[in-house]
């Protein structure tokens, strides 16, 4: 008994290295960001299988299980209520903790592979989350399985084909769902596992978390970090559970093929590119926007003095006025833009491509790109600045297109007040 | 011990000896195996998958569905035939074009606004013509019809297979 937990122990040690810099212990360096993913990935590992007891993984039974699940069975719903938030704080945390990595520079030399792993978990956290959603097969989830799997539709050369492999038949139903059920019970959960213990020991290969000076004091792991992780998970968990008391996750109502809710939202971190859905014509939305930002993740610590210098927020003691107008512009810009388009006559074919495609992206291309001129050359700026800046703008502009298609849509996704009747 | 010394100098010196050639073949062989494994897995779940829209396919026999008889739907007119899950829409000049209700854009269920005249869609906010045409965007092409024909009055639509066309031409619509 003893030698069993004296080696659990060990265990969790080993994933540590014996000391750390004292300076990659304060808090505010990384907000423990990375640990909070880590402990909602426990909880939903722990409650994942409690679901899976019960649930029925086929069109017909799906959701009256959910619904013996959430009214009969004892604590039912407050397990699905853990899982369903903590995915979603999982989906949340793990964007603040790649924007972390962007203002402490942690994707630089040492870090490259680390970050392109990190974009993976991404992908697979939101691919995870998203899966998941569909599995009620309520009204929600089918319509957002059928967006999803029309939005295939719209890659070059294999669309069609990647469209129908995915839909499993002929129209949304029992193979969408067992494809969905499959990758979200089995697929996504074993690479997820692999990748994050990987990203672990990339990060302890690297020589542990971001810091800007060498050779400073170190400190033991135990207690000076354990006794840290423990408090931020410990408290974080118990704030999910407090949550999952007072917050039922959604389940609308049975699946109706013939009916779609109005108006139809994606979930909310799919927001910002439904909002982008309803401006661009849809080969560009779906393919040549995503590709392209996805491209430029990629390859953003390959290029010589991207990052930041390492372990300093905004890369210096000022450094987060540039974040924070870029911020500014990039919110009013996606804000006027939303806009001014309710004037534009939603052009029809043909030449919608040309006018909602083409030119949108020419646009902001242009628009970056003289940023990114004028703040190294006028500004006086260094490289890493100015795609933190760039970056910051980005991100800023896909959070008001989020929020305006979370609160501000209303039916047939016309503008409207939040809660001004037939809301969300 | 100077034997076990000779023995364990040897062993490295091994791997360039004269039977590294069997070593190497025998390495390229288990990563043949490998690979013929990989793509038994491979054709396995790819069956798996076939297998599945082939037995949709049979479940399916030819939905024809009777919407109904002529004098019934006034010209200018838009009905919703849930039986066939179609709008049966009959033109000014008289014409009768059965139109899906799957929305072009990602496949939202169009609804029929009688006031607006016009179909519009919950999602994205897509808009059609009583004959399908865009009327305003992010949907590209026009809402996919059924092949309809009029039999002694009556209107029939085989509702199996929606067709796909980039524009509205009258030759889509049947007439008396
Ligand atoms: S699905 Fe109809 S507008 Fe997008």
């Amino acid at each position: 008994m003893h030698s069993s937990r004296r080696s659990l122990t060990s265990l969790v040690l080993h994933l540590h290295p014996q000391s750390v810099p004292a300076s990659t212990l304060r808090f505010t360096l990384s907000f423990g960001l990375g640990g909070m993913a880590a402990t909602l990935m426990g909880l939903l590992f722990l409650t994942g299988p409690l679901l899976l007891l019960l649930y029925q993984p086929s069109a017909e039974g799906a959701y009256d299980s959910v619904l013996v699940l959430t009214r009969e069975v004892p604590f039912g719903r407050f397990a699905r209520n853990i899982h369903s938030l903590s995915a979603n704080i999982l989906a949340g945390i793990v964007l603040l903790h790649g924007l972390r990595t962007l203002f402490t520079g942690a994707f630089g030399p040492g870090r490259r592979l680390n970050w392109i792993v990190g974009l993976f978990l991404l992908v697979l956290v939101l691919a995870a989350n998203f899966t998941g959603y569909l599995l009620p097969w309520d009204q929600l989830a089918y319509w957002a399985g059928t967006i999803c799997v029309n939005m295939l539709g719209y890659v070059p050369l294999c669309g069609g084909g990647l469209m129908e492999f995915v839909r499993g038949g002929k129209e949304v139903g029992p193979g969408t769902l067992a494809n969905f059920f499959t990758l979200h019970v089995a697929i996504l959960p074993a690479v997820l596992l692999v990748l994050t213990a990987w990203h672990f020991w990339l990060v302890r290969r690297a020589g542990g978390l971001v810091r800007s000076g060498d050779g400073e004091a170190r400190l033991p792991v135990k207690p000076d970090l354990i006794a840290r992780e423990a408090a931020a998970g410990l408290t974080l968990a118990a704030c999910v559970l407090l949550l999952a008391i007072v917050i039922d996750a959604p389940l609308l109502a049975r699946a109706n093929p013939a009916l779609s809710p109005n108006p139809a939202k994606a979930p909310w971190y799919f927001q910002g590119f439904q909002e982008i859905l309803l401006h661009l014509d849809p080969a560009f939305a779906v393919f040549v926007w995503p590709v392209l930002g996805a491209a430029a993740l990629v390859v953003l610590p390959f290029v010589p003095g991207a990052a930041l210098p390492p372990g300093v927020w905004f890369g210096a003691k000022g450094g987060w006025k540039l974040a924070a107008w870029s911020a500014l512009a990039g919110a009013a810009l996606a804000a006027a833009v939303i806009l001014a388009d309710e004037f534009i006559p939603g052009a029809a074919s043909p030449g919608a491509w040309i006018m909602r495609g083409l030119i949108p992206t020419a646009a902001l291309a242009a628009l970056l790109g003289g940023a990114y001129v004028a703040l190294t050359r006028g500004g006086k700026r260094s490289r890493a600045q100015a795609v933190m800046a760039i970056l910051t703008f980005a991100f800023a502009a896909m959070t008001v297109c989020a929020i305006v298609g979370i609160w501000f849509r209303g039916p047939l996704m016309r503008l409207t007040w939040p809660f001004a009747g037939g809301g969300a | 011990m100077s034997k076990r010394k000779n023995a364990m100098t040897k062993e490295p010196a091994d791997k360039t000896a004269p039977d590294s050639g069997r070593r190497r073949f025998l390495n390229r062989l288990w990563a043949l195996l490998g690979l013929a494994a990989a793509a038994e897995l491979c054709v396995i779940g790819a069956s798996f998958l076939v297998s599945r829209a082939r037995r949709e396919d049979r479940d399916k026999d030819a939905a024809v569905v009777i919407a109904g008889t002529v004098d019934q739907f006034k010209p200018g007119s838009v009905t919703a035939i849930p039986k066939g899950r179609f709008f049966l829409s009959r033109l000014p000049d008289g014409g009768f074009l059965a139109l899906s209700p799957a929305c072009t854009h990602l496949g939202c269920m169009v609804t029929w606004d009688e006031k607006q005249n016009r179909f519009a869609c919950p999602c994205h906010g897509s808009a059609f013509s009583a004959a399908g045409e865009v009327l305003t965007g992010p949907a590209s092409r026009p809402l996919d019809y059924y092949p309809t024909r009029i039999e002694n009055g009556v209107v029939k639509t085989d509702a199996s297979t929606a067709l796909r066309r980039s524009g509205f031409e009258p030759d889509q619509a049947v007439r008396m």
